[in-house]
This record gives C-alpha cells, structure tokens and sequence, in this order.
C-alpha cells in the first residue's frame, strides 16, 4: 500500500465544488475548497451543522462524487485510492454488523480483500490489541458498552493499514468521559500506526487536543475560513488540557469560528444530513 | 431442590401457562354441552343438560373424549388401521408437499426480492403482478394448475409455494434494503462488490424479515398443500380426509374434528420447526426473546 517514493501530501483537494440538487433547485455545500494534507498529519475539520464538513469527508473518501474540482488521495484520484482500499472509516454510529463477533467485524474488510484464514486471524487479533479490546474478541455488539463498539469500528477501520483514516464525528454520541478517554486512545493509535488522519467534530475543545491543525469552516456555502495550527507538544495527555498554550488555541478556532458566522446561530438541517440517505446500492 | 436457572423456569413457566390454557377451554367446551348440549349417556347413568344451545349439540360440537375415541378406532369399517394410524400418515404426507413448496417458494421470494432490489425498473414492472397473483382466490386456481400438470403431487407442490413465495417475496425486499445506508457505504469504502454486499450485509441483516415470513409461510403452506389436494385428486393426504369426513359428517362427526385437529398439530409443528430454525440462525444479535 505505501510506493518506494511515498509522496508528501496524502490528500490534496483542488477547487472543490458540491451541490446537492434539492427538489427543483440545488443546494451549494461546499465551494472552493483547497486543502493539502501531508503524510501523518491530524487533520480536523470544524465549523456549524451545514458548513459541509462531512461532505468534505466523504468527497475525500470518495462516497459521494464532486460537482467540480479535484480530490487526490496518494497522488490517485479519490476514486482509485477507494478501490486500492488505501483509506479506513469510521462513522458517528459504529455500524457493526450484529450478527458478527467482534473479531468477525474486524475480520469484514480483510476478508473482502481476499486475505487468508491465518492471516485474518493474526490481524484481528494485532487490531483487536491495538485498541485494548482483545478479550472481549467472541463477543458480539450488544454485549459492548458505546465506547468499546466504537474502538471495535477504529480496529476494524484500520484492520487493512490505510495509509489515511477518515472519521467522521467518531466519538458525537458518546458522554463527555468516555469521549475524552477515546481522545486520549485515539492518539496513542495515531501515534502508534503513524497514519494520517482527518477528523470531523463541531467540538472545538476536541478539534484542538487531538489535532496538528485545525480547519474551520463556515455554511451557506461551506468553505475553509481559516487553518489554525495546533503548536502543542506531543505526546498529549491530560496536562494538556490544562496547558494555557491549549486555551489559548481554543480560543483562536473559537474565534475562527465566530468570525465565520459559526457560533451563537442554529443552521437549518443542512444537506450533510440528508447525505446519509444517498448512499443507495453500493 | 435448587432454584432453576431462569431459562429454564421460562420454559416451564410457559409449558404451564399452555397447559392450564388448554384445561381451561375443555372445561369450557365440556360446561357448554353439560348445560346446553344433547343428553349425557352412560350404562348407569343419563344428564338432561337444561338450556337448549344449538352449536353445543353432538353434531356441530361432539365431546371431546368422543373425538379421541374416535382416533383409537378403525378408520373405517374393515379395516385393522386406527383413525390415528391413518392421520398421522395423511399428515405426514400432506406435510411433505407442503415442505417441498414451502423450500420452493422461499427460495422464488428471496430470488424475486433480490431482483427487485437491484432493480427498481424490474421492480416497478413486476411487484404489481406479484401482488395481483394474490387476490386470485386458490380455489379457482387450483383447477387450473391440476389441468396444466395433471393429478400429480406436483400440481399440489406449486399450490403450496404459490402461497409461499408472496410473503416471502415482500418481507425479503423489506429486509434486503434494511442495512443502515452508513453500512452499505462502510462497504464501499472497502471497495466491496454488489455480491459482497449482498451477502456480507443485504442477506444476514435481512434474516429476521425472513423468518417472519417464513412463519408465516409455514401455515400458508400447509394450507395450500391441503386445498390443493382435493383437486390435485391425491388420496393419500389430510385434504382427501377432510373431504371424505365431510361427506360422513352427519354419521360420524369426530372423524372430521380429529383431521381438524391433525392439520392444527400439522401447521403448528411446522411453525415451530421454523421457530426453531430461526432461534439457531438469529442467536447473538442480542434481540429480545418471543414466544412466536
């Protein structure tokens, strides 16, 4: 999965347009965006519901086509590196499969790739590790609070090794506990695999603990307003949260957001929401 | 003694539950003709039950300890084999028929469903046909199958899947496009083929849609198995009984109260062999238990 010469930027999104058609009009989501990311960064997007964050998620993942411009993954269009399998999801809800153990959903994506028995075992259970779950390998969904079946959605997200992972809202439903425990998890995974990832949340404190930069976006159209860096010093952990260098971050994307009319208004439901719907046959 | 684990006291909890039930409606059944039925007989002793109610006469409601008797004795005069004998093998064999188009039928409803879900053209063109087949009552069919393929066991089979196929054939395209839409894109950022998807998720989520169609079907079946056999001209079965009964009601009308009972025992054992099938298949999706 990863050339002689890996390049340097893992996602490069060119002049990206997204309508929507909504009954006879259409709905601008996204307008102009350009974005690079380099190999192993922590990318998160932020801004308000409608701003288009996820549709930029899933225009990188290739689940839903362009209107316009370009998104290249390794140097590829989106498209092939979704067919090369070069990138791993995770959703807002686990979507694990409840007829299947734990290690059977790690197993989902290896045994679509065709990979053998002994091997897929092996795998699962590494990933199984990787996210502290290995004895609960024979159990099945419902037998898991919604912390664990999200670290069971992050295993088997990365069970194939993406050079790039995707998450979108990962830890939206959790409680605030569990969702910083899961922060914490999330980057010693990252640290730990060195995969790049890109992180949808409308949480601004999470945006800026997790990430190297943050991207804050605006609706109506959905468009980059700023990137903010994240100059804190890995590895993080709890002090980090209370490092002024950390505030003082979170209050630049706070006011990143503002300025970019973000805070203190209610979208309307936004056409990210109703994307889930698209998805139709695969 | 110590106390059982609690599945086990659910088992005994509902086998009493039945049991008490079924005690019940006899004591109910048996109270009707003691006040309003015809006279109670025995070689010492004669009950004039008071009330006149006309459904509770020997004819249209005999005792149930007339309608076991009737079971040990021979099915008809002549002959060495009981009424319970010839039942069991007539249900058995109605069974059978019912079975093969039971198989037949599921297979037809999740093959049409899984049609019908990759395609909404085929779906548009051909749901309203599926429905329409339907509406047509099975016993101006059934002439018309038994003309087509003669007085076989086969024209009884397409009877029976038939009745199978159609709530097979709804609840499969109901269950196929079940998958949460985040689940069918999980597949394709792993790239998965319309196969893979169907089989790795469309199929197993789809499964508790299955079965209860399958449950449905079960009876249906062995419905359209019974009914066809009359003009399929098969005389091995419980529909020949039934219509022979019929015509001995007036004579002897346990007869036709114990091929009755036969086709209950018959559909019920068939519901449960699915039940069970469906536990097996189903178990660890943390779904709560029921009793159907």
């Amino acid at each position: 999965m990863t050339d002689s010469a890996p390049p340097a930027s893992v996602v490069r999104v060119r002049g990206l347009d997204k309508q929507f058609t909504a009954g006879a009009g259409a709905v601008t989501a996204l307008s102009g965006i350009d974005l690079t990311i380099a190999a192993g960064e922590f990318v998160s997007l932020i801004g308000p519901s409608g701003c288009g964050k996820s549709t930029l998620l899933r225009l990188i993942g290739d689940l839903t086509p362009p209107t316009s411009g370009s998104v290249e993954v390794n140097g590829k269009p989106a498209h092939q590196a979704r067919l090369g399998r070069e990138y791993g999801m995770v959703f807002q809800a686990p979507v694990l499969f409840e007829w299947r153990t734990v290690e059977d959903n790690v197993k989902l994506p290896l045994e679509l790739l065709g990979m053998d028995r002994s091997e897929r075992d092996a795998r699962a259970r590494e990933m199984l590790g990787l996210v502290e779950l290995g004895d609960f390998a024979r159990h099945h969904p419902y037998q898991l609070s919604g912390g664990m079946q999200q670290r069971v959605a992050i295993a088997r997200a990365l069970a194939l090794q993406p050079d790039i992972l995707l998450m979108d809202e990962p830890f939206g439903a959790l409680d605030e506990m569990t969702r910083e425990r899961m922060n914490s998890e999330v980057l010693r995974i990252w640290r730990q695999t060195g995969t790049t990832v890109v992180f949808v949340t409308h949480s601004i404190p999470e945006a800026v603990f997790l990430s190297t930069r943050v991207v804050v976006m605006s609706a109506r159209p959905g468009r980059i307003t700023r990137v903010v860096d994240v100059p804190l010093p890995q590895p993080r952990n709890d002090e980090t949260r209370e490092d002024p260098r950390y505030f003082r971050v979170v209050t630049e994307v706070r006011e990143a957001l503002r300025a970019g009319g973000g805070l203190g208004e209610e979208a309307p439901l936004a056409s990210e929401e109703r994307v889930a719907a698209e998805g139709g046959i695969g | 003694m110590p106390p059982s684990p609690p599945a086990e006291r659910g088992w005994l909890q509902r086998g009493l539950v039945f049991v008490v039930f079924l005690a019940l409606l006899l004591l109910v059944w048996e109270g009707l003709k003691f006040i309003g039925g015809d006279p109670w007989r025995t070689e010492t002793w004669t009950w004039d039950p008071p009330l006149k109610i006309w459904f509770a006469s020997d004819l249209l409601l005999p005792h149930v300890w007339d309608i076991f008797g009737a079971l040990a004795n021979p099915v008809q005069r002549g002959t060495d084999q009981s009424l319970a004998g010839f039942l069991v093998g007539a249900a058995f064999y109605t069974w059978r028929e019912a079975a093969i188009g039971f198989v037949v039928g599921a297979v037809i409803g999740i093959g049409l469903a899984a049609l019908f879900v990759h395609s909404r053209l085929l779906e548009r063109a051909l749901v309203p046909y599926v429905i329409a087949s339907q509406t047509i009552p099975i016993v101006a069919l059934a002439p018309m199958i038994v003309f087509a393929f003669g007085q076989e066991v086969i024209s009884v089979v397409i009877i029976a899947t038939y009745l199978t196929f159609f709530p097979v054939t709804i609840a499969m395209i109901r269950g196929l496009r079940s998958p949460d839409p985040r689940a069918i894109e999980l597949m394709r950022s792993y790239a998965a083929s319309r196969w893979s998807v169907f089989w790795k998720l469309r199929m197993p989520a789809s499964l508790p849609y299955l079965f209860t169609a399958l449950k449905i079907s079960a009876t249906a079946s062995i419905v359209g198995a019974i009914v066809g056999e009359g003009p399929g001209g098969i005389p091995d079965g419980l529909g020949r009984a039934i219509i022979n009964f019929n015509s001995q009601y007036v004579s002897g009308p346990e007869k036709l109260w114990a091929a009755i009972l036969a086709c209950a025992v018959v559909g019920i054992a068939f519901f449960l062999i699915v039940r069970a099938a469906e536990l097996l298949a189903l178990r660890g999706r943390g779904m709560r238990p029921e009793i159907a």
